[in-house]
């Protein structure tokens, strides 16, 4: 396929309250398997999902942090977190999960995808988007 | 004898948690579950809130806050932290329960 467009996908909700950021993350697969160019942005609440250290066993629910993890595998390039929701939380990078990416054909390597952008950064990331998907 | 006030958002998308503080009077207890425990997080933005709250007695589901990775040691001084057991303890202790959604 050679029309590659790329995805953004908008997190601005907090996981598990609602069932907002586990419908992102299946989507987000969805299209990663596409080979489209795929991205998320956590805005707003949408910080808490990257939050490390989930542990849902005592919630009958399943716990999806180890999916996030894994988006480097299905091709997910960046993960971009919104500094001042992040900072408005009292929350740092140290508070969020790292997830790794390798290019199997190029052998590249990024130990870290999860990149935290000023809002003049992410008005960049919006821009260059061909389509946002907000959840 | 008083109400126990429980709320379930997340302070930074909706107002319940200010207005509980607001509407409760002299004695409430306030248990905050699923997506409102985030209110009871020190160092964040809305803090404030909880901790000059005077005269009301703030609790924190642990299940919520374990599946949401977040520390006993980043909680609010004086937010207690209680289990499934402790909030049925909260709900038989107080007069009645109002859920603030």
């Amino acid at each position: 396929m050679s029309d590659v467009k790329k995805f953004l996908y908008l997190n601005r909700r907090a996981p598990y309250g609602t069932i907002y950021a586990w419908e992102s993350l299946e989507v987000v697969l969805i299209g990663a398997a596409f080979d489209q160019e795929v991205s998320l942005m956590f805005v707003d609440d949408g910080v808490f999902q990257l939050v490390k250290g989930s542990d849902t066993s005592e919630l009958d629910m399943k716990n999806f942090m180890p999916t996030y993890r894994t988006l480097g595998d299905y091709g997910v390039r960046h993960l971009y977190v919104d500094k001042a929701s992040l900072e408005a939380r009292g929350l740092t990078q140290d508070d969020l999960i790292e997830v790794a990416w390798e290019d199997w054909e190029t052998e590249e390597e990024v130990d870290n995808i999860v990149e935290i952008v000023d809002s003049g950064q992410a008005i960049g990331v919006f821009e260059e988007s061909d389509v946002v998907f907000s959840f | 004898m008083a109400d126990l006030y429980t709320v379930n958002k997340s302070p930074f998308e909706k107002n319940s948690l200010e207005d509980v503080i607001r509407f409760s009077g002299e004695g409430a207890s306030i248990l905050f579950i699923e997506d409102g425990v985030y209110g009871a997080m020190a160092g964040t933005a809305v803090s404030d809130l909880v901790a000059n709250a005077t005269g009301r007695k703030f609790y924190v589901l642990g299940p919520d806050l374990k599946a949401r990775g977040i520390a006993e040691d980043r909680l609010i001084d004086g937010v207690e932290l209680v289990d499934y057991a402790g909030f049925v303890d909260l709900v038989v202790e107080n007069d009645k329960v109002q859920a603030w959604l």
